[in-house]
Order: C-alpha cells, then sequence, then structure tokens
C-alpha cells in the first residue's frame, strides 16, 4: 500500500481523507488507484500535478514507490 | 556527490570567456527582429482600447482594400471547439466576442511594409459596447465584482465562491491556533504587491511561415521552441511535426519568453497571404499591454514567536490576480513562503482570481517574490519587536536535510544554514550605518525544476565535440554545458560548441525555465559524452584487438586499463575521431529524459539604504547576495545571475508597477514611465556563492537563476524601516509613499 498525502482542499472529493492508501507500486499506479479511490479528484489529477517522492518530485508515471514512501500530491511545479 | 565531499575539476568551476560574447558585443548575434526572408511581408495589429468591452462588429473592407495588404484575419480565422489552456492561449491570441483587457488583440493585418500594415490596422472599424471591468485583486474577488468569464473555475473551487475565483487551495499540518497560543507575540498584517513586468531588453519578435499544406516554419524569440511549436498548433489547429520552430538569439526572458502571445497571428497571416513569410515586431507599448507580466498580490500573514525566535505558528493566506485568465502564481508563492522555516504548524490558502489585465506569464521564481515579501517582512518586525536578531532568529527555525518542507514532503540535501552562517561572516554586515540609513535582511527559496530533456552530442573529425541542446541559452548555460562536456571529455573547453538547435533537430525539450538548462541539459550532455566515452573505447579497443571492458578514458585519451589489458600508448580524441570514418563511422552520443536529482536552493541578501527624509527616495548604498549554487560551473556566470535577480527585485521593491486609470486603462507602458532601474541606480552588488553541492548532479548543480529575486522586496522594506521607522506593507515603495509613511508616524 502507498499512503499519500493530499492537499488539505482536497478534501471534500475524499469524504475529509488528508492520506489515502491505495495499492501501486508506481507513480502512475499511485494517480489511477486515487482516482479510482476518489472519481472526484479526476479533473485536478488531468489537469497536472507533481508528485514527490521520498522527498524528491518523480520524473515521470513509471517512477517506483518503494514501500513505506513518503509521497506528497502538490500543484504541478514550474517555473520562470 | 556526498554532502562534504568536494571533488576538483579541471575546468568546472573557471570563468573562460563566454562563447556568444563576440557575436553580442560586435552586433553579429541574430535576435527575433533581425531575421527576415525574401518576399516577407510585415504585420501589425490591432487592439483593444477598453478594459473590458463586447466586440459588437468588426468591418475590415477598408483596410483589405488598401495598395499592398495581403491578409487581414480577425477570431474568425481560428478554428473552434478548443477547450481549457488551449482555449485560452487563442483567445489571448485574439479576442473572440469579447476584449478582456486593454491592449487586447482583435485584428491583425499583413503587407509589404511596416508602415502600411500599421496604416491598414487604422482603417478597421470596430464596435465595442463597453462592459464593466476590474483591476484589482481585492476588487476583482468581491461577489459583486464584473465577471471576467461564467465557467472558468476549475474542479478546486467549492460552490458559492465569488464568481471570479477560478482556482482555489489549502494546504498545511499541525494546528496553528494552538501554535499561536504558544507564542510570546503574534502578529498579523496584510501585504500588497503591483505587477511587475519581466522587462526584458528584446520585445517579442518572429517571422511565421505557413503553406496551404499545413507546412509551416517559424523563427521567433524563445525560451522554448517545442512550447511554441505545441502552443502555435494547437490554436491553429496544426499538426504538430509540421511545425519547425527556430529559436533566434534571446534579448532576455525571466520567464516571460515560455509562451505565446502573438506568434500565432504571424502563421495565420501568412496561410491568408499565400504562404508568405509575415514578420511580427511587437512595439514596447505592446509589450507591457498584452504581454504577461506577474500576478498582482494581496497577502495577510499571521505569525507566532516565541522570545527567543521560534516561530510557533504560522498562516498565510494570499489572494493573486493573472489577468483575464486563470494561472497566477498563488500555488508557487505559497510554496515557497514559509519554506526556509521548520514548522510544526502551517496553514496556506490560496485564490487564484480573474481580472481586466493582460494574461500573466512566468517571471524569475513566479509568486516567490510576493510571498517573500509578506512573510519575511512581518518575520523582520517581530524580530524587532521582540529584540531578536534576524539572522540568529532564521538560523534558529532554518530547514536542514531531512526536516518537512512548510508545504509537504522533506527536504534533501540544502544549503540553507551554510548560506546563512556565509551572510553572518561578511564584512559588510559590520559596516556602521549612518543617519537616514538602515540594514535589512530577508531569505528566500526555489524549488528549480527537471523538465523534458533531450540532447545529442557529436565529435568531429578533429576530435572536437559539438553539443545540440533544445534549452535557449539565457543566462549562459551555453558556457556551463560546455565546460562540464569539456570536463567530462577532457578536452579543452574551447573544442566544444554548444548549439541550441530547432525542433527538427531533437526530441522534445521543455523551456529554459525553472532554473533548469544548466541542471537538466547539462546532465543530459554529460550523460550522451558517457555514450560517445564508450564507444570511442571500444574504437581503441578494436585497434589493439583487446576487449573493450579494458581501456578507460584519461584526460580526452583511450589507454589500457592496466598492466594485464596490455601495453600501449594513449589514443587520444583526435586520433580516435580522425580514423572514425573508417572504424565504424561517427561517434556520436545521445540522452533524452525528465532528469532526477533537482536540488532547491535557498538565498539570502543584506541590504543598506538611505532613506531621504525630504522626498522619500530610497539610495541603495551596498547590497549582498549570499545563496547556494550545488556547485558553481562558471562562477562569473552564476554573479550575474545573483546581480541580476537582485537588480530585477530592486526595481519591483521599488519603482516598478502596473499603473491603471480609472478606465482600466494601462497609464505607463513605455519604459520611461515604467521605471525599471538602470547602472547609475545601483551599487556594485556584492555576491557569495555557497556551494552545497547537489548529489542529484554529476557536477554538483542546483540551479542559480531564480531564487535571487526573491529576497530583495522584504529586505529592502525591512531596511527602509530600520531607515525611517516606517514599515510599508505595499509595493512598491516609491518615494511618495515612503514619504507619506514617514509623515504618518509623524517624522
Amino acid at each position: 500500500m502507498v499512503a499519500i498525502n493530499l492537499w488539505s482542499s482536497l478534501t471534500r472529493f475524499t469524504e475529509g481523507a488528508r492520506v489515502v492508501e491505495v495499492e501501486a507500486e508506481t507513480v502512475g499506479g499511485a494517480l489511477d488507484g486515487l482516482v479510482a479511490a476518489h472519481p472526484g479528484l479526476g479533473p485536478i489529477i488531468e489537469a497536472g500535478v507533481s508528485v514527490v517522492v521520498d522527498g524528491e518530485i518523480a520524473p515521470n508515471r513509471h517512477t517506483k514507490v518503494p514501500q513505506g514512501a513518503e509521497v506528497v500530491l502538490m500543484q504541478r511545479l514550474k517555473g520562470g | 556527490m556526498a554532502k562534504d565531499e568536494f571533488k576538483e575539476f579541471k575546468l568546472v568551476g573557471t570563468r573562460p570567456d563566454r562563447p556568444d560574447g563576440l557575436d553580442k558585443v560586435t552586433g553579429r548575434a541574430r535576435y527575433g527582429a533581425d531575421i527576415s526572408a525574401p518576399g516577407m511581408l510585415w504585420a501589425a495589429v490591432l487592439r483593444s482600447p477598453h478594459a473590458h468591452a463586447r466586440i459588437v462588429r468588426i468591418d475590415t473592407s477598408k483596410a483589405e482594400a488598401l495598395t499592398g495588404v495581403k491578409a487581414v484575419i480577425t477570431r474568425a480565422d481560428f478554428p473552434t471547439g478548443l477547450t481549457g489552456e488551449d482555449w485560452n492561449l487563442q483567445e489571448n491570441t485574439m479576442a473572440g466576442e469579447r476584449a478582456l483587457y486593454d491592449g487586447h488583440a482583435v485584428a491583425a493585418v499583413a503587407a509589404t511594409s511596416k508602415l502600411r500594415a500599421e496604416e491598414a490596422v487604422r482603417l478597421i472599424e470596430v464596435e465595442y459596447e463597453v462592459l464593466p471591468h476590474v483591476i484589482d485583486v481585492d476588487d476583482a474577488i468581491k461577489p459583486d465584482a464584473p465577471v471576467i468569464r461564467e465557467g472558468a473555475a476549475d474542479a478546486t473551487v467549492p460552490e458559492g465562491m465569488p464568481p471570479n475565483v477560478v482556482r482555489y487551495m489549502e494546504f498545511g499540518r499541525g494546528d496553528v491556533e494552538a501554535g499561536f497560543a504558544e507564542a510570546d507575540l503574534v502578529m498579523e498584517k496584510t501585504y500588497k504587491t503591483e505587477a511587475t513586468h519581466q522587462g526584458y531588453i528584446e520585445p517579442h519578435a518572429c517571422m511565421g511561415q505557413l503553406g496551404a499544406d499545413g507546412k509551416g516554419e517559424m523563427w521567433v524569440c524563445t525560451q522554448g521552441q517545442w512550447f511554441i511549436r505545441k502552443m502555435c498548433t494547437a490554436v491553429l489547429g496544426l499538426e504538430t511535426s509540421q511545425l519547425r520552430v527556430t529559436p533566434s538569439e534571446i534579448g532576455g526572458g525571466f520567464g516571460g519568453k515560455t509562451t505565446i502571445f502573438m506568434e500565432p497571428l504571424s502563421l495565420a497571416l501568412s496561410k491568408k497571404a499565400g504562404g508568405k513569410p509575415v514578420k511580427l515586431v511587437m512595439s514596447r507599448s505592446d509589450v507591457l499591454r498584452a504581454t504577461g507580466p506577474t500576478a498582482s498580490a494581496s497577502m495577510d500573514v499571521k505569525i507566532g514567536m516565541k522570545k527567543d525566535g521560534t516561530i510557533t505558528g504560522a498562516r498565510a493566506e494570499f489572494r493573486m490576480q493573472g489577468g483575464a485568465f486563470p494561472g497566477s502564481p498563488v500555488d508557487m508563492a505559497l510554496y515557497c513562503c514559509f519554506a526556509p522555516y521548520k514548522l510544526k504548524n502551517v496553514e496556506h490558502v490560496g485564490y487564484d482570481v480573474l481580472a481586466n489585465r493582460p494574461k500573466c506569464a512566468a517571471y524569475r521564481a513566479p509568486g516567490s517574490p510576493m510571498g517573500a515579501f509578506a512573510v519575511e517582512s512581518l518575520l523582520d518586525e517581530m524580530c524587532r519587536e521582540l529584540g531578536v536578531d534576524p539572522l540568529d532568529m532564521r538560523l534558529k527555525n532554518a530547514v536542514r536535510e531531512g526536516d518537512t518542507a512548510s508545504y509537504g514532503p522533506k527536504y534533501g540535501s540544502i544549503g540553507l544554514v551554510e548560506t546563512l552562517e556565509a551572510t553572518k561572516a561578511h564584512p559588510n554586515l559590520s559596516i556602521p550605518l549612518g543617519p537616514n540609513q538602515g540594514r535589512g535582511i530577508a531569505a528566500g527559496y526555489w524549488f528549480n525544476h527537471n523538465g523534458e530533456t533531450s540532447v545529442s552530442l557529436a565529435i568531429s573529425e578533429d576530435g572536437t565535440a559539438q553539443v545540440s541542446v533544445g534549452t535557449p541559452d539565457i543566462g549562459g548555460s551555453r558556457a556551463s554545458i560546455a565546460l562540464m562536456t569539456a570536463e567530462t571529455l577532457g578536452i579543452p573547453y574551447e573544442d566544444v560548441r554548444v548549439n541550441v538547435v530547432e525542433t527538427g533537430a531533437l526530441g522534445v525539450n521543455e523551456p529554459t525555465h525553472g532554473s533548469r538548462a544548466t541542471f537538466a541539459s547539462g546532465k543530459a550532455a554529460v550523460v550522451a559524452a558517457g555514450h560517445a566515452i564508450t564507444e570511442m573505447c571500444r574504437r581503441a579497443a578494436n585497434e589493439w584487438g583487446i576487449d573493450p571492458e579494458a581501456v578507460e578514458w584519461v584526460d580526452g585519451a583511450a589507454q589500457p586499463a592496466g598492466d594485464n589489458a596490455g601495453k600501449f600508448p594513449p589514443m587520444t580524441i583526435a586520433e580516435i575521431a580522425g580514423k572514425m570514418g573508417s572504424t565504424g563511422g561517427p561517434i556520436s552520443g545521445h540522452h533524452e529524459s525528465v532528469p532526477d536529482g533537482v536540488g532547491a536552493s535557498f538565498g539570502c541578501h543584506v541590504v543598506d539604504v538611505e532613506v531621504d527624509p525630504e522626498t522619500g527616495r530610497t539610495t541603495i548604498l551596498r547590497y549582498l547576495v549570499v545563496q547556494d549554487a550545488g556547485r558553481a560551473i562558471h562562477p562569473a556566470y552564476v554573479e550575474g545571475q545573483y546581480q541580476g535577480g537582485a537588480a530585477q527585485g530592486i526595481g519591483w521593491a521599488l519603482n516598478e508597477a502596473y499603473i491603471y486609470g480609472e478606465d482600466g486603462r494601462l497609464q505607463n507602458s513605455v519604459f520611461l514611465d515604467y521605471r525599471v532601474p538602470v547602472a547609475s541606480d545601483l551599487p556594485m552588488i556584492d555576491t557569495v556563492i555557497v556551494e552545497v553541492p547537489n548529489p542529484g548532479h554529476p557536477y554538483g548543480v542546483r540551479g542559480v537563476g531564480e531564487t535571487g529575486i526573491t529576497p530583495p522586496l522584504p529586505a529592502i522594506a525591512n531596511a527602509i524601516q530600520e531607515a525611517t521607522g516606517a514599515r510599508l506593507c505595499e509595493l512598491p515603495m516609491s518615494p511618495p509613499k515612503v514619504l507619506a509613511a514617514i509623515k504618518a508616524k509623524g517624522g
């Protein structure tokens, strides 16, 4: 299981849960599992998010998520 | 690379001549407006004189009848049915049913000369129905504000919010109220910053050519040729690969050239004019009225602090308008504002709000300077109230590796403590101050970025190397990539030429943004060089008749890895390259990825000011930038980035602002009235490069372009308070505002 930490205003799509657990081994799997569990998150994930795994921004959907890793969902990071 | 391991390099860390220097000082460099082609037409754009108006009717017949006019376009010439950000880009390129801001394009002309195109634009008749407008973010968020666009809010916005709120966010942890209860001092204030423009010297310019077969080319001044390709083809309904985009030399970008504003117009005009190339160059007024500045912000911050300077709780609520389209950097501002501090109790709330202003674009650490202005200003006031040294407070609360960032994840290797300690040790802090003088300190943060990256490297017949990158050089990346490539190959810096190439030459590259070019393209170039080295070792092994595994690469030559491998003299890169045609063909390396290992960067600035109590004018006496670079590949460029960020921040703090009239029209759309700092306004800016190597990069690079614009806004506000006793919470801190603040406190 992977525990995904959400930003708190997403809790209205997750029945109040700030942390959602899904079965996944990769970032893509975690995002898919998140949307499957809470379809209301679909448009937000689709619009683009950054996923941080153990302090590092995951470079792609295939990035492995180790058991017990810290996974944080963030708005998509960009720069100037 | 371990944090405490510091490898010595032969080239990395040196200061060779910049590869673009001669071209730029002799005028040989070709910028966007320098491009021309046989049969080329010139374009001009008609822009709305109203902040918000329904377009009732457009009559282009007189313009079309003018001799020399080859094409006139309106929104009717664009495809329909776009959605999401593609629709936003199209709508911003050319207004549809309504003009949404002063300067919004409503029609465009291509003609045989620039003057003829401008004359034709004046013949276009537009009937407008002027609508109520809103400019200020706090006005725009009111429930009864003029509605910019129904249905623009995304799924994050709960029902019942004001109509111009298009994105909403909350995040944090702990219990902020408990944190405030634990504090010896709780302070809460509201801060406002105005929109400012990136102020690049070179206005936007392009030449587009598009045939009836849907194949086209574009030459353009941009930070990202693949973004130009993707956005233009989306707006015009073209196949992506049929448009080839070549970037010109670039006269500044700072984030403002990571998107499109007028580029599709040249392509649409070209197609309508039978495929002739069409050149479009913005005036400065067009740039200021119709390209993206950063957002304006209104920010509430509340912080609790103990007598010893420990922060016990912090809350930020930011409202930002990014023009008539979603996309203000309110999220980034919130992520960055408390990032330097280890906080148990923290709460963030953000609103992205529409207003009748141009569509904002990224500007150097988008959002972070505004957030820093609010938080670092309040922290400074609290330190003064409690008698705590501002640097000691920052050191006490500073985040370290393994700490949880205010925005959620844990930090990897970071250098904030080293940066603060280097600041504390700098001699500028012990220079005595005189009357009406003050010293201000502030910290700042930027994530840095990776992004899609593709690089090719080819060994030439003489043993030199060329590197093809997709990231335009806006701050020295050609020099830094050449240094890293040369270091890896073991050849002189001068033997490497780095070329910024067009979209047909590589896979997709994100723009040069997020301080990523030296990190991402540099990392890819190092990997590509490694592939070339592997191949050169193989060629040498074949010549010697030994196993390729028994060959190593040392100082630009292949050599047997040990006595057991055989006794052969080293084979240099020139010797291997000279024979490559007969030993297997071209030798090259290639790498593409979204690289991992991004390293964040912290900075700390110290500024001394003198404020004239009679006029309110602030003079910068001395300025110090201390920032963690990870590893400075070319220190002179790094220092230049630090100084440039500080200079832009000083302008934002003291003078720059978009000034709108009651009619919603921009009042200061030329550089005489939009006052950026010039050389005579500034002292030499002192720099200290802190080097805590990023373990995620082969040479320790973090990225240095953006953090430097973050601390100046609060640092100068803090210095002005010390000089005058007056605290300014709104930017710019121009002489009239400073004078009013001095008088308000009885000065």
